[in-house]
C-alpha cells in the first residue's frame, strides 16, 4: 500500500513481500489484505493499482496480473501496467542496467539513462552478450547472479518493490491518465513444437 | 431470497464463468454461462499446450467475467459466493482462475469455495435435469479424464469406482484422428465419419478380461491396435477405409464405457447413470448408453453438449450444491492442486 502525492516520493504505508515465484498464487491476495490491515485501510480505499507486467517467470506473473485485473474490475479502479524492470530502475539514479534472472542461463534486462528513462529493452539475452558500454552499475537479482560475467558494480534493489512500481507510473497516476492495456511482457514464445510425421507403431 | 453463486473454470483450455441463482428450496437457475476457448490455438500442436492455455486464460479471464455479468443482468455486488475449480487440471491454467477468484472474493467480501472440476461435470446435469436421486453413478469422459464415480451426495460424498489406467477416452480419439489424418480435436470428425462407416473391424476392448479391474479403463492398447491395422493396410498398398475404422474404433470405446458403467450400476443396485464430459457429446456413446440403460432399467441422464464440455456453469452449479450443504468456505490462501483427488469435492 503506497500513498502517492504530487511532488513527493511515494510513501510505503505497509508492504508484504515474499520472494518465491511459486507462492504468488497462494499468497498474493492474503498479502494484499494483510498490508491493507496494517495500513489501517480497506480495499474500498484503494484508488488505483500499479501492476508489474514482467518480464519475469510466467506463472507468478500471471497470478499477479490476473489478481490485479480482477481487483481493478471488482473495485472499479484503474490498473496501470508497469514493466517490472522499470520498477527497479525507479529506485536508482544515474545510468544503469537493470538485470533480472530469466533462468536457462539468460537474463531479462533494460538500460536506463541518467534521468531514469528506459533507453533499451526490455529484452532477454545471455549475460555475456549484454552491451555494457556507457554504464558502470547494474541493479536487479540478475546483476548479482552474473556479477562475474558482467564486471559491473552491483547497486540498488534486487526485486521490484511496491513503491518502485508506483514510482514508475507516478506521472500517469497523478494525471489520472487512461492506463495502457494490461499485457504481459513474456519476451519468449511458448515452448511448443508442432508434431512431425507420426511415429509408426509397426516395426519396419 | 435466492443466493447468487458465481463459478470460474480454467483447468484446461476453456476459460469459463457461470452464474447460478440458488433458491431457498434448493432449485437452481442458470443466469449466465460464458466460455472463451483456446482450442484453435492448440490445433496445430495436436493437443493442449499448457503454456498456450495459461496465456489464453490470463487474456480471457476478466473479459469473460464481464460478458457473464452482462448476460445475467446482475452486477458484481449481487454475488453471494464464488466457486472456482482448484483441481484437477493443468497447474498454470488452474492458477489463473484460482487467483482471479480469490481477488473477486476479497474485493466483494464474499465466501470463496475451491471445488473439484470432476464433480462439476455431474453438477452440470442438475442444471438441466434437476436434483439427483440419493445415489447415482457418473461416467465422466473427456480429453483429460475417464472415470466412473459413485455419487451419494454431490457436495460431500463421491467415491471413485474406476478410472483409466492410461489414456483418457478423448485422448484416444485425438490420437486415432491423427493416425487417420483427421483434424484435432478428434471427437467430432471421427463421430461424423463413423456415421457412414460400418463397425466391421474387431478392435480390442481394454480391461474386459475376467481378471481385469472391472471398473477401470484402458484405451492405449486400442489406439495402438488401430494404428497397426491402418499401417498394415498401407504396407500392403491397400486403401484405408477411414469411415469403417472410425465406426469400429468408436464402437469399441462406446462398448467398453457403457458396459462397465451399466455393470457397476447393476452390481451396486443404483438406478441412475449420469454421463458427462466432452466425450458425452458423442452420438454412439449416447445411443449405446441409452440402449443398455433401457435394457437394465436404469435412468440415463446426459446434459446437453454445451453443459458436457468444460464451462463455468458447472462450477457455479457445484458451488451452489456446496453452499446449500452448508460446507465451510475455503481460505484465501487456497492453492491450485493439479492432482486433486475426485473424492475431495471442495477444499
Amino acid at each position: 500500500m503506497v500513498r502517492l502525492e504530487a511532488d513527493l516520493p511515494p510513501e510505503t504505508l505497509a508492504e508484504r513481500v515474499t520472494v518465491d515465484a511459486k507462492a504468488h498464487g497462494e499468497l498474493l491476495t492474503p498479502h494484499v489484505l494483510d498490508a491493507l490491515r496494517e495500513a489501517g485501510l480497506s480495499l474500498a480505499d484503494v484508488e488505483a493499482i500499479a501492476c508489474g507486467v514482467g518480464p519475469g517467470p510466467f506463472t507468478g506473473l500471471r497470478a499477479g496480473m490476473v489478481t490485479a485485473g480482477a481487483l481493478g474490475h471488482a473495485l472499479d479502479v484503474p490498473v496501470y501496467p508497469v514493466c517490472s524492470l522499470d520498477a527497479i530502475a525507479a529506485e536508482l539514479s544515474g545510468p544503469a542496467l537493470v538485470i533480472t534472472d530469466a533462468r536457462r542461463k539468460e537474463v531479462y534486462w533494460a538500460a536506463y539513462d541518467a534521468g531514469g528513462a528506459r533507453v533499451s529493452g526490455p529484452s532477454v539475452s545471455r549475460p555475456a552478450d549484454l552491451d555494457t558500454s556507457g554504464v558502470t552499475r547494474a541493479a536487479g537479482y540478475g546483476a548479482r547472479l552474473y556479477a562475474d560475467v558482467l564486471g559491473l558494480e552491483v547497486a540498488g534493489p534486487e526485486h521490484p518493490s511496491p513503491a518502485g512500481l508506483v514510482a514508475a507510473v507516478a506521472a500517469e497516476l497523478l494525471a489520472g491518465a487512461t492506463p495502457g492495456p494490461l499485457t504481459p511482457l513474456y519476451l519468449r514464445r511458448p515452448d511448443a513444437v508442432e508434431p512431425g510425421a507420426r511415429k509408426r507403431v509397426t516395426p519396419q | 431470497m435466492s443466493k447468487i453463486v458465481m463459478g470460474i473454470e480454467s483447468s484446461c483450455d476453456e476459460t469459463g464463468v457461470g452464474i447460478v441463482a440458488l433458491a431457498d428450496d434448493g432449485t437452481m437457475e442458470l443466469l449466465a454461462d460464458e466460455v472463451a476457448s483456446s482450442v484453435e490455438l492448440h490445433a496445430r500442436f495436436g493437443g493442449v499446450v499448457p503454456e498456450v492455455a495459461s496465456r489464453a486464460h490470463l487474456e480471457a479471464m476478466v473479459p469473460t467475467m464481464r460478458r457473464a455479468l452482462s448476460d445475467s443482468g446482475i452486477t458484481l455486488s449481487d454475488v453471494d459466493a464464488i466457486a472456482v475449480t482448484c483441481g484437477p487440471g493443468l497447474a498454470g491454467a488452474l492458477l489463473v482462475g484460482v487467483s482471479a477468484a480469490k481477488a473477486y472474493a476479497a474485493a466483494l467480501d464474499v465466501p470463496l469455495y475451491g471445488v473439484n472440476h470432476l464433480p462439476g461435470h455431474v453438477a452440470a446435469d442438475t442444471l438441466e435435469h434437476g436434483p439427483l436421486p440419493s445415489s447415482c453413478l457418473a461416467l465422466l469422459v473427456s480429453g483429460g479424464h475417464t472415470q466412473l464415480l459413485r455419487v451419494d451426495d454431490l457436495a460431500t460424498k463421491i467415491t471413485e469406482l474406476g478410472f483409466t489406467i492410461d489414456d483418457a477416452a478423448g485422448e484416444a480419439y485425438d490420437k486415432v484422428a491423427r493416425v487417420l489424418g483427421l483434424p484435432y480435436p478428434g471427437g467430432p470428425p471421427i463421430d461424423r465419419a463413423a456415421q457412414v462407416g460400418s463397425d466391421s473391424i474387431a478392435f480390442p476392448r481394454g480391461l474386459t478380461g475376467p481378471r481385469d479391474a472391472k471398473y477401470d479403463f484402458s484405451f492405449s492398447g486400442l489406439k495402438t491396435a488401430v494404428a497397426r491395422w491402418v499401417e498394415a493396410r498401407e504396407a500392403n498398398g491397400e486403401p484405408v477405409p477411414v469411415d469403417d475404422v472410425c465406426a469400429s474404433f468408436q464402437e469399441a470405446v462406446a462398448d467398453v464405457l457403457t458396459a462397465k458403467a451399466v455393470r457397476a450400476a447393476t452390481d451396486l443396485g443404483i438406478g441412475t447413470l449420469v454421463v458427462s464430459g466432452g466425450v458425452a457429446a458423442n452420438s454412439r456413446l449416447k445411443a449405446l448408453a441409452r440402449q443398455r440403460c433401457d435394457e437394465a432399467g436404469i435412468t440415463l441422464r446426459v446434459p446437453r453438449p454445451r453443459l458436457c464440455t468444460d464451462n463455468g456453469a458447472m462450477i457455479a452449479a457445484l458451488g451452489a450444491h456446496v453452499v446449500a450443504a452448508g460446507v465451510q468456505p475455503s481460505t484465501l490462501d487456497l492453492s491450485a492442486d493439479p492432482a486433486l483427488p475426485v473424492s475431495v469435492v471442495s477444499v
